[in-house]
């Protein structure tokens, strides 16, 4: 199995979809002769022509729209939209149409859409560059939403959206586009959604993460066994819908501790539901309140250490630990 | 054109005061010690300088991304633009906007903006209520050729006509968003052409022609004070450097000989031999304007790395504004 990084990991999944579905293209803003903010798309140009990689004028809503049109009228479009922050730009066009229309349209019509976006902080970019808000997506019923925190997850569910009938919100941490792991080249590795990975096991606590967060939660494993002779099982949701709960509640049910860590706002957030549907399926297995470790309630500011303060950290998620015991 | 010297000398001032704070910055974030996305101006001064001669500090502006330029050419203070690149709380957003976000209401800086295409409603907003409240005062909303191709654009364009709304459209058109070309991102060489679809005049000047600049900034500016409406101006224009931070040359998607072929009409190079030639200007005279910006430059970053850094206890401010709380 080769060994590449996060980003050239997406541009394989990219190669081998549009290799084998002609109707699979690109779109966005500065994916083709520049290859993509994050590099993600380079070289694709060269490689498929300017029918198939579009470089798009800057505008967001207008660019999702055209995919949902494409997508109804036989195509299957991949959307890259350059950051979470600036898909709000589109968010009518992936919440009034494509995340409703099969419903209003009596099934007449479905869209097969791919939305590629980035998300995160942690680079300084300040508020309107730097948030995550996977749990706003995973809110609209009609949409999946996929959050892969490796390479080989990335690629496996990256295909597996291209094999979708239904629009997949796909976001992708930032921080994890340069992280290095052995991804398979076999062009029907596909990784199905709705299939939570536990990364680590353990019996004391559960750390639930999904996309950025996982790796605070790993860490903090580490730190908890080596520290403190804590043990926790460490489980990377993958896609927020459909939702692997039942991953989570057996572990529940294991350790008798949840804690869920995520970049997003705590107020209203993913974490929110997460937590009720453990309270609703494993309260009489609970030792404590299920706990969240999430980003600060304040758009992210620009200055390095209120960025950092703002964003959850490991010792935020031992702390949050310790305090259960 | 009827122009005072000390117009012409305050263009001057201007640029060159925009030109070198963007250089120092540039040096600073290669130098590492500013962090963030430095959007750099060096190319554009004459925009900036030329329609913001004309303004007070009652009348707004609403940026963009690259919006450094805009507040240096409305009288920012550079000691809080320096302290704000440096994350400081000294700085105009006490370190938590950094380059992309600054704003200052008192000069009528209603903000720069991460967001493309975000300005163009806010500065139709801002006429809206110069209108409604009956005064004369004029908002200019500034926005690339990139941004011209956002709804909210054409979404303000229209409103602007409608309501017969005190604002100037200034396109500031540099031929990129940030790595496409203009010719791959619009059917159309002048973003001067959109204005005829909305129902106001559409004019287009050189962007790197500084009284060109004033000149046609000037009858747009009159034109709205006096109730006449909305015009769109287009500033062919050019930036020297990178989307983002300094280098600009040797870059894959332009050429340097098109790089090269602006620089030799550098705005300010350009106009300090017009001054010269009108006996208004002599190189110890441009060399002492430097000097003397150069002067305020280095006192303003020292005070910027002298300034501390937002206490914790920062982080959880400013998110509501208690200013209501009394009403
Ligand atoms: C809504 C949104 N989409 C995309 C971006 C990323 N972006 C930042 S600047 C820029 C190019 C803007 O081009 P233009 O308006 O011509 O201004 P210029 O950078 O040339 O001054 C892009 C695409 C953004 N900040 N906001």
């Amino acid at each position: 199995m080769p060994e590449m990084r996060m980003r050239d990991a997406l541009r394989e999944a990219l190669r081998e979809e549009m290799l084998r579905d002609e109707t699979v293209f690109l779109m966005g803003e500065d994916i083709g002769a520049y290859g993509g903010s994050y590099a993600v798309t380079k070289g694709l140009l060269e490689e498929f022509g300017e029918e198939r990689v579009k470089d798009t004028p800057i505008a967001e809503s207008g660019i999702v729209g055209v995919g949902i049109g494409a997508a109804m009228a036989g195509l299957r479009p991949m959307v890259e939209l350059m950051t979470i922050n600036f898909s709000f730009l589109a968010l009518d066009q992936i919440v009034n149409s494509a995340a409703k229309l099969y419903h209003m349209s009596n099934g007449q019509i479905n869209v097969p859409m791919v939305v590629r976006m980035a998300s995160g902080g942690g680079s300084q970019l300040a508020a309107t560059h730097s948030h995550s808000l996977e749990g706003l997506y995973a809110h609209f019923p009609g949409l999946k939403v996929v959050c892969p925190s490796s390479p080989a997850d990335a690629k496996g569910l990256l295909k597996r959206a291209f094999r979708d009938d239904n629009t997949v919100i796909f976001i992708e941490h930032t921080a994890n586009y340069g992280l290095k792991g052995d991804v398979p080249d076999d062009p029907d590795f596909l990784i199905e959604f709705g299939q939570a990975n536990v990364l680590r096991e353990g019996s004391d606590v559960t750390l639930v993460g999904y996309s950025g967060s996982v790796h605070q939660a790993t860490r903090a494993a580490v730190m908890l066994q080596e520290q403190e002779g804590i043990s926790a099982e460490v489980i990377d949701l993958r896609t927020l819908r459909p939702l692997d709960i039942d991953t989570v509640i057996r572990s529940v049910q294991k350790t008798n501790r949840a804690v869920i860590v995520e970049d997003d706002w705590k107020f209203g957030g993913f974490a929110g539901e997460l937590s009720a549907q453990i309270m609703e399926r494993a309260f009489d297995w609970l030792d404590a309140p299920v706990a969240r470790v999430c980003g600060k309630d304040v758009p992210m500011p620009y200055n390095r250490n209120l960025e950092f303060a703002a964003l959850p950290s490991e010792e935020d998620v031992v702390e949050a630990v310790l305090a259960m015991f | 054109m009827d122009i005072s010297n000390d117009t012409l000398l305050d263009l001057h001032h201007r640029m060159v005061r925009i030109r070198l704070f963007e250089e120092e910055a540039g040096k600073l974030q290669e130098s590492g010690k500013v962090p963030g996305a430095l959007h750099l101006y060096v190319g554009e001064e004459a925009v900036a300088a030329g329609v913001m001669s004309h303004l007070s500090a009652e009348d707004q502006i609403t940026s963009t991304h690259r919006g450094h330029g805009h507040l240096v050419a409305k009288g920012g203070d550079l000691r809080k633009m320096y302290a704000e690149l440096y994350g400081r709380s000294t700085g105009y957003c006490k370190g938590k906007g950094g380059s992309m976000h600054i704003s200052d209401l008192d000069l009528g800086m209603l903000g720069a903006n991460g967001i493309v295409g975000a300005g163009p409603p806010i500065a139709i907003g801002a006429a809206f209520s110069n209108k409604y409240r009956g005064t004369d005062r004029v908002t200019i909303c500034f926005f690339g050729d990139g941004a011209s191709n956002e709804g909210t654009f054409h979404e303000a364009a229209n409103m602007a006509a409608l309501f017969k709304l005190p604002v100037v459209f200034v396109c500031e058109n540099n031929g990129f968003g940030e790595f496409t070309s203009q010719a791959r991102h619009q059917a159309i060489k002048d973003v001067a052409d959109r204005a005829a679809g909305y129902g106001m005049p559409g004019i287009i000047t050189d962007g790197m022609d500084v009284l060109a600049v004033y000149e046609a900034a000037g009858e747009a500016i009159a034109r709205a004070r006096r109730g006449a409406g909305p015009s769109l101006l287009e500033c062919k224009t050019y930036r020297f450097f990178d989307h983002v931070g300094v280098r600009g040359m040797g870059v894959v998607y332009r050429e340097d000989a098109e790089v090269l072929e602006w620089r030799k009409r550098d705005p300010i190079t350009l106009f300090e031999s017009r001054l010269e030639e009108m006996g208004l200007l002599t190189t110890e005279a441009a060399a002492q304007v430097r000097e003397r910006i150069l002067f305020e430059i280095r006192e303003a970053i020292a005070f910027a790395e002298a300034s501390p850094f937002p206490a914790e206890g920062a982080l959880m401010e400013d998110i509501y504004t208690v200013r209501g709380a009394a009403r």
